[in-house]
């Protein structure tokens, strides 16, 4: 496998991530622009390793646990450049950027072909996967954002600010950030849900209707659609609605370990 | 082209010397002329603020032997004794003057170290100088490359970036909480002097809308009128305290005149939207018990000046970046300053080269006298082309390598060297 484009995209993950801290700490413009430059760049870079890696496997992205992680890394960091773009904000970076090169490192240390595949191939599997990863990275994201949120009230109540709270986005931003996030999550995994029924009806005959991947499914939707009306109109607003980002941050992680790997018969690929 | 600078600021004059030695506009245009019309300087520009004055001039010759002269005129022009004056001036001549101007637009040298208006001053005091054609070359170049540097301080150090104030840290750690105040509502209890400064701030920060309340009714309608306020009855707290995002209590009173109670109820009613309390107030105006309510920040003065005490010293730790930033700009001017000042003197001894190759032409040629005219033409040709080469390449050189100009230390010395009689270019 070329292992060009992986080498180039973890250099500039790994510049962009140190180009954000030092705009977090000095507030440079010009070194956070150049962050934003660098994250564009190894998201190129990204892409190219994940299509490389697809044809060395003959298969799709996510055909392996790590490749989905690549791909989970991959979403993650398009969805944060969205975010930052639309809200103007890169202070965020130097706190997002880490999860994104764990993933992607996680992934090109992996032994790809020694993994099963999954049985499932088809356009309408593929969006099904693709939309439901893109959901849990804008959720991972607002999870890093209500931490943020969480911890720079904490030091704003508290009176005890060092030079970094100074450069970090006002609450009520990180609040539109999560939120634009979690939006884009419950578009994501409603459309990618809804692909997922398609295909398991198509195939009934080999998969079960009834699986508790569902049930689950259905609780994130619940609990991330309570939390985008709570944090927007109602008491709930400022760090209680941050927490219950986090809360539901968790059950995403339980659904995407937990629930797949030993409750769920259907989504058990890796 | 030497620089010359005359000035006073806060740390060497008192300021019943400053007020006395301060240039109106109109002051600074006329001193721009007379200084030209006298011939002490050529180029000159007036840099006047609330802490400095300071004179910026290219003189026609040395800028030292100017120097004194500049200061009577100053003496002269504003009418204050030349012995009271004089211990108050200083004078800086070109590389220091240079870095005097930079380290001032950085903020450097203000009192209030790395305040944001010296820029803008510098800026409003280049453009006048400018528009009325009291600049030249010189000038020009040295006030944008100051320009430049205030700009980078800003953009690349934390040196402007934190508050210096109790009012402005109050209005900066709203500004943590809301994003931008345009869209906000602040609440000003209290029409005092640190009422006013705060809904200074508060404008300075586009804040939405402003209300005053206070328990002279007479000076909130006078405060609201000259910041565009509104004025709300004094003590009608269920209602006042619903719609604002800030509120900003500096009151005289025994007790906090905001309780929990209140503002609990105000939290109900404005559906826990988050609030932000300064409390100017000593004794405090605000109950230390609101603090507890969920979506209420509250700083008092203390936690304040605490603020601006960690503020200060970030600030003096970015001081040696802010130097290296001003540094690195004073060699560039410099270096500027030399390629001018070198291209010029290649340009003088090209001239002067011409002018001694027709008389050796004239001399030597003289009994060579079964030379044609074609042949002296043509030998007239050869020494121009070989004196054209000898000269061209080092113009060309000193044009594009900045390190050969850095090299080239003394010009004077080169001058004197090449042309004896120190032609001026």
């Amino acid at each position: 496998m070329n292992h060009l484009f992986p080498i180039l995209t973890a250099l500039a993950y790994v510049a962009s991530f140190g180009l954000y801290v030092r705009f977090l700490i000095a507030g440079d413009k010009l070194t956070g622009r150049a962050g934003t430059v660098l994250l564009g760049l190894g998201l190129v870079g990204h892409y190219f390793a994940l299509y490389e890696r697809s044809r060395g496997l003959h298969t799709v992205p996510y055909h392996d646990l790590y490749g989905a992680m690549s791909l989970f890394g991959w979403l993650l960091a398009l969805t944060y450049l969205g975010l930052e773009l639309y809200h103007q904000q890169r202070s965020v970076g130097a706190l997002v950027l880490p999860f994104i090169l764990v993933f992607f490192l996680t992934a090109q240390v992996a032994p790809a072909d020694r993994l099963s595949p999954p049985e499932a191939h088809g356009p309408t599997f593929a969006f099904h996967v693709t939309l439901n990863i893109l959901a849990y990275s804008a959720f991972a994201l607002s999870f890093v954002l209500s931490l943020i949120f969480l911890v720079e009230e904490r030091f704003l109540r508290s009176h005890r600010l060092g030079g970094v709270v100074w450069r970090l986005p006002p609450l009520e931003l990180l609040e539109r950030m999560s939120q634009s996030s979690v939006l884009i999550g419950l578009v994501s995994i409603s459309i990618g849900t809804a692909f997922g029924f398609l295909w398991v009806y198509r195939l009934s005959d080999k998969y079960s209707l009834y699986d508790p991947k569902y049930a689950i499914t259905l609780l994130v939707l619940v609990l991330y659609a309570a939390y985008f009306r709570l944090a927007r109109t109602t008491a709930w607003r400022g760090a209680r609605a941050s927490k219950m980002c986090v809360f539901n941050f968790v059950v995403v992680f339980l659904s995407f370990t937990v629930v797949n790997l030993y409750l769920s018969h259907n989504h058990r690929f890796f | 082209m030497e620089i010359v600078l005359v000035g006073l600021n806060h740390r060497t004059a008192p300021v019943e010397v400053r007020e006395r030695v301060s240039f109106t506009a109109e002051q600074a245009q006329r001193a721009a002329e007379e200084l030209r019309s006298r011939g002490i300087l050529e180029e000159m520009l007036v840099l006047s603020t609330c802490n400095r004055s300071e004179v910026y001039g290219v003189p026609p010759e040395s800028s030292h032997e100017c120097a004194p002269g500049l200061s009577s005129f100053l003496s002269e022009f504003h009418a204050v004794r030349h012995d009271v004056l004089s211990v108050s001036l200083y004078h800086h001549y070109d590389q220091e003057a240079v870095r005097h101007l930079f380290r001032v637009a950085a903020g450097l040298d203000s009192m209030l170290l790395g305040e944001a208006e010296i820029l803008g001053q510098v800026r409003e005091a280049y453009r006048f100088a400018h528009e009325h054609g009291a600049t030249g070359p010189v000038l020009n170049r040295l006030f944008q490359g100051a320009l430049e540097v205030g700009k980078r301080v800003r953009a690349e150090t934390e040196l402007g970036t934190r508050p210096m104030s109790a009012a402005s840290a109050g209005v900066k750690l709203a500004e943590r909480i809301f994003g931008k105040l345009s869209e906000r509502k602040a609440l000003v209890l209290g029409a005092g002097a640190m009422s006013e400064q705060v809904i200074s701030y508060l404008r300075d920060r586009g804040i939405g809308q402003l209300q005053v309340m206070n328990r002279s009714r007479g000076r909130a309608d006078d405060l609201a009128k000259q910041f565009g306020g509104q004025v709300v009855g004094w003590g009608e707290w269920e209602t006042a305290l619903q719609s604002p995002d800030v509120v900003v209590s500096s009151v005289s009173a025994d007790e906090p005149v905001l309780r929990r109670e209140v503002v609990a109820r105000a939290m109900a009613a404005r559906g826990n939207r988050a609030l932000f309390l300064m409390d100017l107030g000593v004794p405090r105006n605000i109950d230390a018990k609101v603090a507890e309510l969920y979506n209420v920040y509250v700083y008092n003065t203390d936690d304040l000046t605490q603020i601006v005490q960690q503020n200060r010293n970030a600030r003096e730790s970015e001081i040696p970046h802010a130097q290296g930033i001003v540094e690195e700009h004073v060699s560039k001017f410099l270096s500027w300053q030399a390629s001018v000042e070198l291209v010029g003197l290649v340009d003088a001894l090209r001239a002067k080269m011409k002018e001694e190759r027709a008389a050796f032409i004239r001399s030597r040629m003289e009994p060579m006298k079964h030379l044609t005219e074609t042949d002296r033409a043509h030998v007239e040709k050869l020494m121009d082309e070989m004196l054209e080469k000898l000269l061209l390449e080092p113009a060309q050189r000193l044009r594009g390598e900045r390190e050969l100009r850095r090299k080239i230390q003394n010009v004077e010395a080169l001058r004197d060297l090449f042309l004896s009689n120190r032609e001026k270019p």
